[in-house]
């Protein structure tokens, strides 16, 4: 692989995160991060959508009229998610019940319509294929810690294996059921953004306002 | 009554869409920035989210539904793997025709809207709203109910967050947690505030 192709796939799991910097993709992400395997499948679906409507929307660049490429892009994801949506029905449908409605919320994610807007739609097929997937993976990136962090300190377990005892089993561990509600997710995003902002200085908003000293302003 | 006015609380705090589902966070961080535009925000989305649920209600129940179909001697179709592909085409057209009749017969509303009502065709509140109505299989009555609730309940989430902000401008934060991490904190806190109510049913 050349190394801009590489460089494609991997600047955005860190440096041009999608979740952290590009503020997309945040609604259907958080929901589904109580537990690492809803996460994780949650991930999958969300790269093969990325790179599916990656190809597909770059293969069509030049028959789109631009007034309506919305509504094909729309149709394009909404297809792709449909039949998505009805393969997880038919292989996993326990986790297809868990992740409830946001598969199907794929479609509204920001992410998707975002990179066929702004990468698929001007750059070639194998590019924004490969775009989708590096944005897919930084967005799961994200997913997987979360919901590894969650399910930890929430249930004690990963992946549903049990690794701390809790104490109504006669353990030492008492779940945090904090971890289990929605504010969890927003903490622990916060924080994630936080460390890679200590990381990446670059990527630190600048205040609109800044405090002056007292003291120089008495002087 | 009681049971609808039980729905219509539980849609406006409890299940609120954008602090317990975290659906339309794009834009819940996007455009909160200032009071003024999250009303305006808020407003839209309480008006597309009203007609919108009720409208995907009636299609799904009389059109996509298995066995929907009884009246056209077609009972054994099922078609409701076409739901969200339906829905998104009612919602961008709810969304143009709203605003068009806004503009013609209200314009000093649909000013105070300005750009953000054709951007909540996009809003996964909107969608959201229309699935879980589907999930839950409320029927007509409870799906308006439902879609007033959830717009409610999402407007009074942005304008409370946005008015917070408004604030946090002159606050003191560390660098690297300045702008998009603090918020997802304020939404955590604020978040937190929604749970408390899970103990009125």
């Amino acid at each position: 692989m050349s190394d801009n192709n590489w460089r494609i796939l991997t600047r955005p799991l860190i440096d041009d995160n999608p979740l952290t910097l590009q503020i997309l993709g945040i609604c259907s992400a958080l929901a589904v991060t109580t537990s690492l395997d809803t996460a994780l499948l949650m991930s999958l679906v969300v790269v093969c959508v990325l790179a599916l409507s990656g190809a597909v929307i770059s293969l069509m660049r030049r028959q789109i009229p631009r007034s309506v490429r919305i509504i094909v892009q729309i149709t394009v994801i909404a297809t792709l998610v449909i039949v998505v949506d009805q393969l997880l029905q038919a292989y996993a449908f326990e986790l297809s019940k868990r992740l409830s409605v946001f598969v199907g919320l794929i479609i509204t994610n920001c992410i998707v319509l975002g990179r066929a807007e702004s990468y698929a739609m001007h750059k070639g097929v194998v590019a924004s294929t490969l775009d989708g997937v590096g944005n897919g993976l930084g967005y799961s990136l994200i997913l997987i810690m979360v919901g590894a962090i969650r399910e930890f300190f929430g249930k004690g377990s990963l992946l549903n294996v049990q690794i701390l005892v809790p104490t109504s089993q006669g353990g030492s561990f008492e779940p945090l059921q904090l971890m289990l509600l929605p504010p969890s997710a927003f903490f622990i995003i916060g924080g994630i953004i936080w460390l890679i902002r200590r990381r990446r200085p670059g990527q630190v908003e600048k205040p609109e306002f800044s405090l002056r000293d007292e003291r120089e302003v008495s002087k | 009554m009681n049971g609808i006015f039980e729905l219509l609380l539980r849609s406006v705090f409890l299940d609120n869409l954008a602090l317990s589902f975290f659906l339309g966070m794009c834009t819940f961080l996007a455009v909160s920035k200032r009071v003024d535009t999250a009303f305006g925000v808020g407003l839209a989305m309480m008006f597309v989210q009203t007609v919108t649920v009720p409208v995907n209600n009636l299609i799904y129940t009389q059109l996509l539904a298995p066995g929907a179909l009884a009246w056209a001697g077609l009972g054994d179709i099922d078609l409701s793997f076409l739901r969200l592909i339906a829905f998104i085409g009612v919602i961008a057209a709810m969304v143009q025709v709203l605003e068009m009749t806004l503009e013609f017969h209200v314009p000093r509303l649909h000013r105070a809207m300005g750009i953000f009502l054709p951007l909540i065709t996009v809003n996964c509140a909107i969608l959201g709203g229309s699935l879980f109505m589907v999930e839950r299989s409320y029927g007509f009555g409870e799906s308006v109910v439902f879609g007033f609730g959830t717009g409610l309940g999402w407007a009074i989430a942005i304008v409370m967050f946005a008015a917070l902000r408004e604030r946090l401008k002159y606050a003191d934060i560390p660098e690297g947690l300045q702008g998009l991490g603090i918020n997802f904190i304020v939404a955590g806190i604020m978040s937190l505030g929604f749970m408390a109510f899970a103990g009125m049913g």
